[in-house]
């Protein structure tokens, strides 16, 4: 392909120099990321820092200002739509809603990128929804409509969907998100065995940090546009620094402050009452 | 200067709008012929935009004639000319008020719930999921919601017309006494195939498609969020009512006078 850039062939995802900007707000700022094939790698960071844009913008979702973002050897800057199209079926999207069809059962909404992308016959094509949604645990829920399902069962349906046409990269955006602790343990599994079953590369934006230590290889902290610290979770457990202390442990107060910028507490309140 | 500068914003966004419109047009048109190959979907949209849409256009094509019947009793009779009541009627209907109300109801009844329910794809990420999946919305969503549209329009006008000229035939001969045979008689003498049925059809056609694309325009780049959409369907209501106004009346100013 005419956009296909050289690039180290071990890596899915190769980001050098990513700048990028909302109106006066920088989001990226020279931000430089490697992802690895095959391996779990999480993004995390507090809230806000552009980590669901990161993956849109490794998804051709979001165009960079500037920089080079490759995937799979693919500049995505030059990609037609056809060829973006061409790429994203080689990828599997976990929204953090699921966003499953509301209007088609769970069933449905597994066979939907089947019967999209493929001529196969109806026989074949069930076959394939009930295993995918038997590795998700989910085939017993094949009749249900989404609005049926609770949050967890949502994710693990939209992971079945993620998976039918059997990607080669997956991307789970906030997946632990508002889930309970038994969901949550089920999708920290799901990610894993997935992972290494179907020899994908996981990439995982989240800033759950207990179930991203239990299932990524490697995790990239990300804060002000850049990235701050990057290791297997042991290595950013026993991090020096600061931010990542704070970050990691969830402390309230450190080099992220408590407070938003505010003008003197006292100066303000006094100048209320003069006014 | 400064309404001067306001207005000229205004006219600006009005332009921007059109192109946009347009393009988007142009978009659905291409993927119009592989659209039509896969018929189920743009069957089960014309189910639900068309035939839901089905009982509220024969009630209100039912009293339109009746209004119309009342009415026209009513003027003609002061000429002594209630014979051709059902010219009247059928001249009315089929020219100017079953395109005209049918493309109206349309709009308030099938093009808002198009337009929320595309702006509440993309609200809910569905839209966005179908991008990830390699899966072009405006095809798999967009065009198939148009088509049906399109297609139900004229097909609502017709049914339209044929339920109105039966309500004004109901209020003329069986309760004012109207002769049946005139009736029917004025009507098919007086209405001519190409100039009223045709003409009227020819005007459904465009209602339809603007309608329908207008709905589908709004919800397909309606802003995310609950008031979004929910300004989207105003809009949509809005912009295909002046949409039809101003349609009718440059396609019968055309028809009249060849212009």
């Amino acid at each position: 392909m005419a956009s296909a850039e050289r690039n180290n062939n071990n890596n899915v995802v190769e980001i050098t120099g990513l700048r990028y900007r909302v109106g006066e707000k920088a989001i990226f700022d020279r931000l430089n990321i490697s992802i690895q094939r095959g391996k779990v790698i999480a993004i995390m960071g507090p809230s806000g820092t552009g980590k669901t844009t990161l993956l849109r913008i490794m998804t051709g979702q979001v165009l960079a200002d500037r920089g080079r973002v490759l995937v799979e050897s693919q500049n995505m800057a030059r990609l037609t739509a056809d060829e973006l199209y061409a790429l994203r079926r080689q990828m599997g999207f976990l929204f953090q809603n699921g966003a499953l069809f509301t209007d088609s059962t769970v069933y449905e909404n597994v066979a939907f990128p089947l019967r999209e992308h493929t001529r196969l016959p109806e026989s074949l094509i069930r076959h394939i929804v009930l295993m995918k949604l038997q590795a998700v645990g989910l085939r017993g829920a094949a009749d249900l409509m989404p609005g049926e399902l609770s949050g967890g069962m949502a994710r693990r349906v939209a992971l079945a969907r993620a998976i039918a046409m059997d990607p080669k990269i997956i991307f789970y955006d906030e997946p632990f998100a508002g889930l309970d602790p038994i969901s949550m343990g089920v999708i920290v599994r799901l990610i894993r065995r997935l992972n290494d079953s179907l020899g994908l590369t996981s990439i995982i934006v989240s800033h759950d940090v207990d179930e991203v230590s239990a299932v990524s290889d490697q995790s990239y902290l990300i804060s002000n546009g850049k990235v701050v610290a990057y290791g297997t979770p042991r290595e950013l457990e026993q991090n020096k620094s600061a931010w990542v202390r704070q970050f990691m442990k969830g402390l309230a107060d450190g080099p992220v402050p408590f407070h938003y910028p505010a003008p003197d507490y006292a100066a303000q309140l006094l100048g209320e009452e003069r006014a | 200067m400064r309404l001067l500068r306001e207005l000229y914003y205004i006219l600006l966004g009005f332009l921007q709008g059109l192109g946009a419109c347009w393009l988007f047009l142009f978009r659905i048109l291409r993927y119009t012929p592989g659209a039509l190959l896969r018929w189920r979907i743009v069957w089960q949209q014309i189910y639900s935009v068309g035939a839901m849409s089905l009982v509220l256009i024969m009630v209100s094509g039912f009293f339109v004639g009746m209004v119309m019947g009342l009415q026209g009793y009513n003027t003609l009779s002061k000429f002594a000319a209630t014979s051709a009541l059902g010219t009247l009627v059928a001249l009315s209907l089929l020219r100017e008020l079953a395109p005209v109300v049918t493309a109206l109801l349309f709009a308030g009844r099938a093009g808002t719930a198009l337009t929320s329910e595309i702006g509440l794809m993309r609200a809910t990420e569905q839209i966005a999921g179908m991008e990830m999946m390699a899966v072009d919305p405006v095809r798999r969503v967009v065009v198939p919601r148009f088509l049906a549209g399109a297609v139900s329009v004229p097909l609502l006008t017709m049914i339209f017309s044929a339920v109105g000229i039966l309500g004004g035939f109901v209020i003329g001969v069986s309760f004012m006494g109207v002769d049946s045979g005139a009736f029917w008689s004025q009507m098919r003498v007086n209405v001519d195939v190409w100039d009223d049925v045709v003409g009227g059809f020819i005007k459904s056609i465009v209602f339809g498609g603007a309608c329908s694309l207008l709905a589908v325009y709004e919800g397909y780049y309606s802003h995310p969020t609950a008031e979004g959409v929910s300004r989207a369907t105003t809009r949509t209501v809005v912009n295909s009512a002046l949409a039809v106004l101003v349609l009718d009346y440059l396609l019968t100013a055309f028809m009249i006078h060849g212009v």
